[in-house]
């Protein structure tokens, strides 16, 4: 079975299909920026602190109700919604100054109670502003850093062209992905900048793949120009840029169709980041070395791992 | 072409074999059980444990197995009824010695449990329970010990006849003389009190400001931490949890998580409850007015005590376990005021006894009819009785431990009085139920989706679809083995991490089977496309997993909590799934294929 034509040899890089690619990256990281800067972001209460309270009603919960009673006992700024099932509901309140957590917590589950129901408190979480700005402080951190080492490691194993190719490609998916949180209201919690790392590694993937099928018909193909060489590299590597983003979607699927509610913006954080990041492994990533006008004298001296390849009999 | 030797055969079957014996713990679910383990890290014998049984059975309980495991007695029920009976009845009879936890223990057979495995270790998310996270507030640990050089230099001061004023500020002792001409004699008696102390000049030139040293600063930082953690884990201790954890996380945090508790209202009381020292003098006649008489803790005789408190807790600046004259002995610093009752005390009461007494307030759930009962109880028991030898103030020495008792008993000092007082800055409790949904879900998640990619890389690459699956569930095994023997927290994210795995590590075998059919279109025989396809995508796999396992590690050593899970499940993965889509597919293909002739291959 085949996904794709045996032989592909679509044009992805010609001038007017870069300028397309290009002016479509632009467009989705300037638009995702600009939300960024008007909208945004859903931060969760890892980031900025606060309480927050999962409960289980035995029937289906009153919103309405809820807000009600939980402003009329002090709770004017909570917010409620309901959290995947029916019964489900998460309330969501901003820190609570010198409040000692139990006194609160106390007070929070009197209140959700009172109109005679009964409770299932599922999860409830206290955390302070400070926790909040330093694990902020520290996603922030880790983006930064694993970008920073990928783009050493690529240029030890290519050129500082290919480097800069795939970490403007990893730059370009982490805001398109951060921008679609922004742009749809969803909630940015720790499990996000986990995923964002995640699609970064990923993407990564598919670009050094990329990568290495062009460094290997740069040698190859002695006279064919950079550009059409990068294009039979790409159409070469299609069918397994495609079969595994597509099984990587598969179970990423699952996991946001099944794996509950909490997990959920993870899911998503994946899910488009992938998608995002196959297309850029295929435009941005070469584009961008293209751009820099990089060709085979760039890389006279591959540094090939061939003493791996002679470990297999 | 295509064969391996007979011995790397053999050694991927026995790797294999390894990985699922490993991950053989993680099938046979668990079982209410009830966990004692001994106050004081005691390691309990089979003796023990046959004397834990016949309490149970007393009860009229069939345990359905008990074992010893790292030094802990598990007794294993057939229902949670039985477990809480025998529960009750242990905790009533050992409530001194032992921490009596309700737990539920993984129900291994006694040969895996005697191989040493055990099943993955499960994370709050996903089992429920209470995570706190305690900041130690520095700052006041730094003040009160310069407060206890404040009253010292007074002291010396008044003693050396030095006109002075004395303010505590930002860190430092302020001492003001009255000219130029004190300075030098000041400094000398302040260097005599502490020789490490930085005494520097005041601008107006008959002030002096001293500071502790960094060298002092971070041993007292470290006192802090160290002494709120011990104080913390002998109260934890008293909640009847299994397997608590008391750690420290960085320079001035402490982690507290409790699996299973789900009221942290009763943490809370725990973590708030004070503890206090008090030295008396033994009443020997034992008929003074106002005379009481202290039970002693452990094998300490109790005694009748006097009424007069000579110095407590809150006055004990240091203790510090050493040795005097070879003896192992705890070293005791009052503060001034302590000291010279202390000084008046031992002139007038050589060769008398004088006593050490432990005092502490706490939360305690009593089992009364079988309903658990909170109560506030104060307990004040004698840890030590001494003869005076001699006269001495603010430093003396208690002796006539073992080295481990002094070490005990210095921490025990310590903890008497908190160093630092300590605020909660992160709590988070998950509830039973969402701890099994989200077990529920993960496992979900991963069987759907391990579903979908197997049927979809069975219809596309047929044969070899076949053998890249096998290397997918193998992963899987191997996935959990690895968590199994590194005792990692499988959490949430973790789950996550391992589905994420399940899309990603069938890249490896698309990377070589695609690489197959394009030697295969390109003309190439079949043995040899088979090889090729295997040579030529090495490099791409390697780089493509190296520079995952890069954000994985980033994610791993900047990542907090669950996101660690996730760290390590994705770095688990990909290093196992090297293993598997590489080594193990050739293993098989070689197998099947190797060394006959082909006239196509089935890809």
């Amino acid at each position: 079975m085949r996904l794709i034509k045996e032989k592909t040899s679509i044009d992805f890089l010609s001038p007017v299909r870069r300028r397309i690619a290009i002016s479509i990256s632009i467009i989705l990281v300037v638009v995702s920026l600009i939300s960024l800067a008007t909208r945004g972001l859903e931060f969760g209460i890892d980031f900025t602190g606060g309480v927050l309270l999962e409960v289980g009603y035995e029937g289906p919960a009153d919103l309405e109700a809820i807000r009600a009673n939980l402003a009329a006992a002090g709770f004017e700024d909570a917010q409620v919604q309901r959290f995947g099932q029916p019964n489900d509901v998460l309330v969501r309140l901003p820190p609570q100054g010198t409040s000692e957590a139990a006194e609160v917590r106390e007070h929070l589950q009197a209140t959700l109670e009172a109109n005679g129901q009964k409770i299932d408190l599922r999860r409830v979480e206290f955390v302070s502003a400070q926790v909040g700005a330093e694990l902020a402080e520290r996603g922030a951190l880790a983006m930064v850093i694993a970008l920073m080492l990928i783009f050493l490691y690529v240029m030890l194993r290519f050129q500082w062209k290919f480097s800069l190719g795939a970490v403007a490609a990893l730059v370009h998916d982490a805001i398109v992905t951060v921008g679609f949180f922004s742009i749809f209201n969803l909630p940015f919690d720790l499990t996000v900048v986990a995923a964002l790392l995640a699609v970064i590694g990923y993407s990564l993937n598919d670009t050094v793949v990329a990568f290495d099928r062009i460094r290997e018909n740069f040698f190859l193909l002695r006279g064919v120009s950079a550009e059409e060489s990068m294009n039979i590299s790409i159409n070469e590597m299609l069918a397994r840029t495609l079969i595994t983003g597509l099984t990587t979607l598969l179970v990423l699927i699952a996991l946001l169709a099944l794996g509950g509610e909490s997990i959920a913006p993870f899911s998503i954080a994946l899910i488009v980041g992938i998608v995002v990041g196959t297309y850029s492994s295929i435009y941005t990533a070469s584009a961008t070395a293209l751009v820099l006008n990089v060709n085979a004298q760039d890389l006279i001296e591959p540094v090939k791992d061939s003493s791996l390849i002679d470990d297999l009999p | 072409m295509n064969k391996y030797p007979t011995w790397l055969n053999a050694l991927v079957f026995a790797i294999l074999l390894a990985g699922c014996l490993f991950a053989l713990p993680n099938i046979y679910g668990s079982v209410e059980a009830v966990q004692v383990a001994d106050n004081d890290g005691i390691a309990y014998d089979e003796r023990r444990l046959e004397e834990f049984v016949r309490v149970v059975e007393a009860a009229g309980i069939e345990p359905e197995a008990a074992y010893l495991q790292d030094g802990r007695v598990v007794i294993r029920f057939h229902s949670t009824a039985d477990q809480e009976l025998a529960g009750e009845r242990l905790r009533e009879q050992y409530l001194r010695e032992a921490n009596v936890a309700t737990t539920l223990a993984p129900k291994l057979p006694a040969w895996v449990r005697d191989l040493g495995l055990h099943p993955m270790s499960l994370g709050l998310d996903l089992r429920g329970g209470v995570y706190v996270l305690l900041e130690v507030d520095m700052k006041t640990a730094i003040d009160s010990r310069l407060a206890g050089y404040e009253q010292d230099f007074d002291d010396r001061l008044r003693e050396a006849k030095i006109r002075h004023r004395l303010d505590l500020d930002d860190q430092s002792v302020l001492v003001r003389l009255t000219g130029p001409e004190d300075l030098d004699a000041a400094r000398t008696v302040i260097q005599r009190a502490d020789p490490d102390l930085i005494v520097t000049d005041g601008a107006d030139g008959k002030s002096l400001t001293v500071r502790m040293s960094e060298a002092q600063i971070r041993e007292r930082q470290n006192f802090a931490i160290e002494q709120n953690l011990t104080t913390l884990r002998n109260r934890v201790n008293q909640l009847g949890v299994a397997e608590p954890l008391v750690q420290r996380q960085g320079v001035d945090r402490i982690v507290v998580q409790l699996p299973g508790v789900q009221d942290p209202n009763q943490l809370n009381k725990i973590l708030t409850a004070t503890a206090t020292l008090e030295f008396r003098l033994v009443d020997t006649t034992g008929d003074e007015p106002g005379s009481r008489r202290y039970p002693g803790r452990g094998n300490e005789a109790a005694q009748v005590l006097k009424r007069q408190v000579i110095a407590s807790g809150d006055q004990i600046i240091d203790a510090k376990a050493g040795f005097s004259q070879g003896q192992p002995a705890v070293f005791i610093t009052l503060d001034s005021a302590a000291g010279e009752r202390m000084l008046q005390t031992t002139m007038n009461n050589l060769n008398k006894p004088m006593s050490s007494i432990f005092i502490e307030t706490r939360r305690e759930t009593v089992m009364r009819d079988g309903v658990p009962e909170q109560r506030t109880v104060k307990i004040e028991e004698v840890i030590n009785t001494a003869t005076i030898r001699g006269v001495f103030k603010n430093n003396f020495q208690i002796t006539g431990l073992t080295p481990m008792e002094a070490h005990d008993l210095a921490l025990l000092l310590r903890a008497g009085a908190l160093a630092a007082p300590v605020y909660k800055i992160d709590e988070r409790t998950i509830g039973p139920s969402l701890g099994q949904d989200n077990i529920d879900r993960g496992f979900n998640a991963i069987k759907i989706g391990f579903l979908a990619v197997i049927v979809f890389m069975l219809f596309y690459y047929r044969a070899f679809g076949l053998i890249a699956n096998v290397a997918l569930f193998s992963n899987l095994v191997f996935i959990v083995a690895m968590l199994s023997i590194l005792q990692a927290s499988l959490t949430l994210p973790g789950i996550a991490g391992i589905v994420l795995t399940v899309g990603m590590a069938v890249d490896a075998n698309v990377l070589i089977f695609e690489r197959i059919r394009e030697e295969l279109a390109a003309g190439t025989s079949p043995q040899n496309a088979i090889n090729a396809g295997y040579e030529k995508a090495l490099s791409s796999i390697t780089d493509a997993n190296v520079t995952t396992l890069i954000a994985a590690i980033v994610l791993f050593a900047i990542g907090t909590g669950p996101i660690k899970g996730f760290a390590i499940t994705l770095m688990l993965g990909i290093i196992t799934s090297m293993f598997t889509a590489i080594v193990g597919t050739r293993t098989i293909v070689n197998i099947v294929f190797g060394g006959r002739k082909l006239s196509s291959v089935p890809i």
